[in-house]
């Protein structure tokens, strides 16, 4: 039964890899042969800064913004300081006869509340939001804007790069993050992008007139925008040239609670939007992309309770056989006949091929210097130990009923 | 409009590799079970030969006979049928006919050095070792392997001959009813008297002594050897 069951969980796996691949090259060819139009007349732009206790970061936000390559009667920032307990308010004085810059204080309240607080002020053609953890690239905002060309698309994501990864984790991060640029440049092939992340998603501001404010949304307000608006068959782009840099967290009692969030976020929404789920008139959104976001996470709880189980029972063999005729080293077989050659295996071993290209595309998209770095390497090895923490911790909390926080 | 015909193509794709993947892996383990089926012949070839050279020559050429001959060979063979028994099921056909054929090897290996014992006056020294691959019908055989292959290890001079009782194979049923096998897994036959239930490294030693000796042997010539390194 298991093994039957883990050909099934390969099966599924490799469709939707082979889904996406077949779907990014069969765009890069129609990409290469379309132009991108160019405004003649730039619309405005508000970008929301929330912040919480965010002294340390929020100065070299905002200069990130005040030096994008946007016109400055253009551009507007409205900070808001969502009840900080540090010095962040203080540090925002400066800005305070910003031309530019409005900043408001209020009572804490969540990153959504922040948000709609500034909504309230807001009378630009475009509204963005930017976390206070978040660096902006120069010509961001104008590959960004450039998409809006097209006027059905209702809001633009950006590219998220991990901001100077440090240590084991912040490689890890950054490789994930690099695989995010090719997943979200897919999904936009697909319509079906269904989160539009805090670092620098930008919408029409009548997204929000037509759609109504943020949401609390369990704590995952990015996701509950773009599936709202998705159920309402608003057009969602990606503009993969258009990079953000996010600190990532350096400590995993951190990065596990971010992720936790996410994760409890992700499936908590797909439950209150479980009408997108399989309905053919929401295209590939529900028929391969949000099915493969939840495939996902019950793919790799399998994977690891299953390693777990074989890892186990590997162990017990070997006590026993300690416990039988004490320690021994097995002689060690190189012999072809014992290469395992099952099915599972092939079908791995492809699989993997598949991750390594789709790496490779990943890091050409991101343009990184290399096809392959130490942090993909990492990744590689360590990711699949990671990540089912944080997916089980999300449905232990599910099944608890015990939602997440933000920090 | 959904573009069913990347869904289908998709589909396609996934289902050719898999099938490729299936034919991949049956194709090795063809290829394993004709590595068996080779050596198989290879060593009844051998004991044909050596049953063959030893009734041409008789008492008198017992130093032509040779006496660790075939020894590495079936345990080599044994290690590998258990390895495909483990990864095809203790159910296959194919495995259970490439055992029976090893079983019969075995059987012969076990006759012809008897002979060799009986008339040489060799000192061969064998274990007939009979276990169950039954589901939960005995616990005790996985450690009984521990045992007897860190044993045949060991001693290079020690021939274990591993039968699955349940094993339909006549010649084998008429070896578990010659020396009256009761069905009690694992049991150990050594000079022709039967021992059941899990016996660990020092039982063994105890049910063959010269065992005992060689370790005692290999003592002297250890400390002989150290005293020479330091003169």
């Amino acid at each position: 039964m298991p093994k039957i069951l883990t050909y099934i969980f390969l099966f599924i796996a490799l469709y939707i890899e082979i889904f996406f691949l077949i779907t990014y090259f069969e765009f890069r060819k129609k990409e290469k042969s379309t132009k991108t139009k160019i405004f003649k007349k730039l619309p405005s732009v508000s970008v929301i800064v929330p912040v919480w206790n965010e002294e340390k970061t929020v100065l070299k936000t905002i200069f990130s913004l005040l030096n994008l390559n946007y016109p400055k009667n253009k551009l507007f920032i409205f900070i808001v300081d969502d009840g900080s307990t540090d010095k962040t308010w203080n540090v925002l004085q400066r800005f305070k006869n910003h031309k530019q810059i409005k900043i408001f204080k209020k009572e804490n309240g969540g990153k959504y509340t922040a948000l709609n607080h500034a909504l309230k002020y807001i009378d630009t053609d475009l509204v963005g939001c930017l976390d206070a953890d978040s660096f902006v690239h120069p010509e961001a905002l104008q590959r960004i804007v450039s998409r809006f060309e097209d006027p059905e698309i209702m809001a633009v994501t950006p590219s998220i790069k991990v901001f100077e990864p440090k240590g084991f984790l912040g490689l890890i991060q950054k490789a994930e993050y690099i695989l995010g640029i090719f997943l979200r440049k897919v999904l936009h092939n697909l319509d079906a992008i269904y989160i539009t992340p805090g670092p620098l998603s930008i919408f029409r501001r009548s997204v929000f007139e037509k759609l109504g404010s943020y949401r609390h949304a369990h704590n995952t307000e990015d996701i509950e925008i773009a599936m709202r608006m998705q159920k309402n068959n608003m057009r969602i782009s990606n503009a993969h040239n258009a990079y953000i840099y996010t600190v990532a967290p350096n400590n995993l009692k951190v990065l596990l609670k971010q992720r936790l969030r996410w994760v409890y976020g992700f499936i908590k929404n797909a439950l209150d939007y479980k009408e997108l789920f399989f309905k053919p008139q929401h295209s590939h959104l529900g028929l391969i992309v949000l099915p493969a976001a939840g495939f996902s996470i019950f793919a790799t709880l399998y994977f690891f309770i299953m390693r777990i189980y074989s890892a186990i029972e590997n162990m017990i063999l070997k006590v026993k056989e300690i416990y039988t005729i004490g320690f021994h080293f097995n002689s060690f077989n190189i012999d072809l006949f014992y290469f395992n050659t099952s099915i599972i295996i092939f079908i791995s071993m492809i699989a993997i091929s598949g991750v390594f290209l789709t790496i490779m595309v990943s890091r050409y998209l991101a343009e990184e210097k290399t096809k392959f770095g130490f942090d993909s390497i990492l990744f590689l090895i360590f990711y699949t130990f990671l990540s089912p923490i944080w997916m089980i911790w999300a449905l232990y909390n599910l099944v608890t009923s015990k939602s997440s926080k933000w920090r | 409009m959904i573009e069913w015909k990347k869904y289908t193509y998709t589909f396609l794709i996934t289902a050719v590799i898999f099938i490729t993947a299936i034919f991949a892996s049956n194709y090795f383990t063809q290829k394993r079970i004709n590595e068996i089926k080779n050596i198989e012949s290879r060593i009844s070839v051998d004991i044909l030969a050596s049953e063959t050279q030893f009734s041409l020559l008789s008492e008198l050429s017992c130093k032509d006979i040779g006496n660790s001959f075939l020894s590495q060979e079936l345990a080599e063979l044994g290690d590998k049928l258990s390895y495909m028994e483990n990864n095809r099921g203790t159910d296959d056909e194919e495995v259970i006919n490439l055992k029976k054929y090893y079983s019969l090897l075995q059987i012969k290996d076990y006759l012809l050095m008897q002979k060799v014992n009986e008339r040489c006056g060799a000192k061969t020294l064998f274990i007939m070792y009979f276990y169950s691959n039954k589901k939960n019908d005995c616990p005790d055989c996985q450690k009984e392997g521990f045992v007897l292959t860190r044993l045949r290890e060991d001693y290079p001079e020690l021939r274990v001959y591993s039968f699955d009782y349940n094993l339909e194979l006549s010649a084998l049923k008429t070896l578990i009813n010659i020396y009256d096998i009761k069905d009690e897994q694992p049991t150990i036959l050594v000079n022709d008297e039967v021992n059941y239930g899990f016996k660990s490294i020092d039982d063994i030693k105890e049910i063959i002594p010269v065992l005992k000796e060689i370790d005692k042997q290999r003592e002297i010539e250890k400390t002989f050897q150290a005293t020479t390194t330091t003169f």
